[in-house]
């Protein structure tokens, strides 16, 4: 902002400023027209905003009562405990039931999305219907949260782990699948033009013009998918889909509250750790780091 | 005209043969070894996760026909009746995805301030000192790393059910999320600007506001709205946990077996997650382009 004494200063060593700022008047003080654009979009938005605050009922007593009360939540989440060691073992249990869905969902969802995902990048299968038709049917998989899968997969399956992995590999087949194909339809042609030239079939043009160059991308796309899963398991077992969610609701529901928060530092270590382990594989696979 | 390609001599061909074949059978046995170490690890976790492929191939028929439950008999000449009367909750399942979005954008826009302020104090260029850098950043990696539902089940407990705990636990983790993406976005600007209005003798804000945010403003919007599309998807389930949105109508429907009405009430929600894809993408487009012609 223009402070006084600056100003005085601009004025005193630019005597025409004002001349100039009138012929420039575009350079100063933009364009009008987009101005106004800009300001009715942000007005918009702070209404919307504030419209919606009215809306969820936040007044400064409810955000007072309600503060008080998640400060003294939190206070008696104090010190972490889990209780004894049945609990500190049931729930060590909990996170290894939780790796594990996330590990086997991942790979599933990986290996099966692999040739739909081909299937559904324009330039392996160039038919403009089908490739529409794959990617909306991608769309609608996407559309549906995890947790609703799971939803649908207990009542499948049955409570337990099985349908947390099922729900997993349901939700990850529509990200891995536009993905995959988006990562194959950016890869570079002209290695496959290549291998055509010098007479390769159909078949060489990918596994040798395409593949090499879109592996480790996939990769690394599949190790990142990992990390994210492990944090989506924590909390599937909410609608009995397995994993340390269960637990994580049952004490929760329960007010045991220092479980709650061992729990949630059990929670923290373990996506951490995963977090640590799968970017070390990911810049061993792809050189750089990414995302 | 035919030009034959002279083969190498035989003892020179031999030698780089074998130095090919050495260097593929080395790259083929790591290929196997990390195969079958994965394979090993992955029938570990299907141990763990008790994955039964048995229970599996005797109930998947259940998951076609749960989908066939869902949708309601529609003759070809009452379809408007009939289309009419699956959605005779029509004016009440939009209203509840009305919430939702609400929720999601307030969530987001909440999230996104915060995530603003706190990624120059956790940015390695604008840092205003190490110690609010490192609280800060370990501050955002809290907020990403537990899933936004837990923070839902725990606000459910201090605010009471509604909406407001959905729109609390989006803002946490939003902060978290953005936070990191924008401090690493901070990190990249061209330093230049910043380092001419500290040379006029201006102070950190008035640094931030004409240095930084000029270049991060494109980005940072570009990645809300990618926000906002995710907690779009993550508010349609906050009413699991009874933080509001039409998560509480959809496990009311699926645990009564009320199964045509979550039919219903899935399409809304697909619809609704596609039009904000679409729309996002052409804004984020948009944003591009100017980041382009900038």
């Amino acid at each position: 902002m223009n402070s006084a004494p600056v100003t005085t200063s601009v004025r005193d060593r630019f005597p025409d400023l004002d001349a100039v700022r009138q012929r420039h008047q575009q350079k100063f003080k933009g364009d009008p027209k987009s101005r106004l654009q800009m300001i009715t979009l942000v007005g918009g938005l702070i209404a919307l905003y504030l419209f919606g605050l009215a809306y969820v009922g936040v007044t400064p007593m409810m955000l007072i009562s309600g503060f008080g009360k998640f400060g003294i939540v939190v206070s008696a989440m104090l010190p972490p405990d889990p209780g004894s060691w049945e609990n500190a073992i049931t729930f060590a249990k909990g996170v290894i039931e939780t790796l594990s869905m996330a590990f086997f969902g991942t790979i599933c969802a990986a290996i099966l999305a692999l040739p739909f995902g081909f299937l559904a990048a324009r330039n392996i299968v160039p038919n403009s219907f089908f490739h529409h038709l794959a990617r909306r049917f991608l769309d609608i998989i996407r559309g549906i949260d995890t947790l609703i899968w799971a939803l649908i997969w207990v009542g499948v399956v049955g409570l337990g782990p099985f349908a947390g992995v099922l729900a997993i590999i349901t939700s990850d087949f529509g990200a891995f699948g536009k993905l995959f194909s988006e990562t194959i339809e950016a890869a570079d042609q002209k290695p496959v033009e290549g291998i055509i030239a010098s007479g390769g079939s159909r078949w060489q043009s990918i596994r040798f013009g395409i593949v090499p160059q879109i592996l480790p991308v996939l990769l690394g796309q599949v190790l990142y998918f990992f990390e994210s899963n492990t944090r989506t398991t924590t909390i599937i077992g909410i609608v009995g889909a397995g994993g340390i969610g269960l637990y994580l609701t049952e004490t929760i529901r329960t007010y045991l509250w220092e479980e709650t928060s061992f729990i949630i530092i059990l929670i923290l270590i373990t996506v951490a750790a995963i977090d640590f382990i799968s970017s070390r594989i990911r810049t061993a696979i792809i050189g750089v780091r990414a995302v | 005209m035919a030009t034959a390609i002279q083969p190498l001599p035989d003892d020179q061909n031999a030698h780089l043969q074998a130095v090919y074949g050495a260097a593929l059978t080395q790259k083929r046995r790591q290929l196997i070894l990390g195969c079958v170490i994965v394979v090993l690890l992955a029938l570990l976790a299907a141990m763990g996760a008790e994955v039964d492929p048995h229970k599996f191939a005797t109930n998947f028929w259940k998951f076609p026909r749960y989908f066939y439950d869902m949708t309601p008999h529609i003759g070809v000449m009452t379809f408007f009746d009939d289309v009419a009367e699956w959605y005779w909750g029509l004016g009440k399942w939009l209203r509840q995805m009305a919430e939702t979005l609400l929720i999601a954008y307030v969530g987001t826009i909440t999230g996104a301030v915060a995530a603003f302020f706190l990624s120059f104090i956790a940015s390695n260029s604008l840092a205003l000192n190490s110690w609010s850098q490192f609280a800060a950043r370990r501050f955002l990696e809290f907020c990403r790393t537990v899933p936004d539902v837990t923070f839902a089940l725990i606000f459910v407990v201090s605010f009471g059910l509604g909406p407001f705990p959905g729109v609390l636990a989006l803002a946490v983790h939003t902060t978290g999320a953005l936070g990191k993406l924008f401090y690493e976005i901070v990190d990249n600007i061209d330093m230049k600007p910043v380092e001419g209005l500290r040379a006029t003798g201006a102070t950190w804000a008035q640094q931030i506001r004409f240095g930084a945010v000029p270049q991060v403003l494109s980005n940072f919007t570009s990645y809300s709205l990618l926000r906002f599309e995710i907690n779009v998807r993550g508010a349609s389930v906050m009413g699991f946990v009874g933080a509001g949105g039409i998560g509480q109508l959809l496990i009311e429907y699926v645990r009564k077996f009320y199964y045509v009405d979550v039919g219903a009430v899935l399409i809304i929600i697909i619809l609704t997650v596609m039009l904000i894809d679409y729309g996002t993408e052409k804004i984020r487009h948009r944003l591009i382009a100017m980041e382009g012609a900038r």
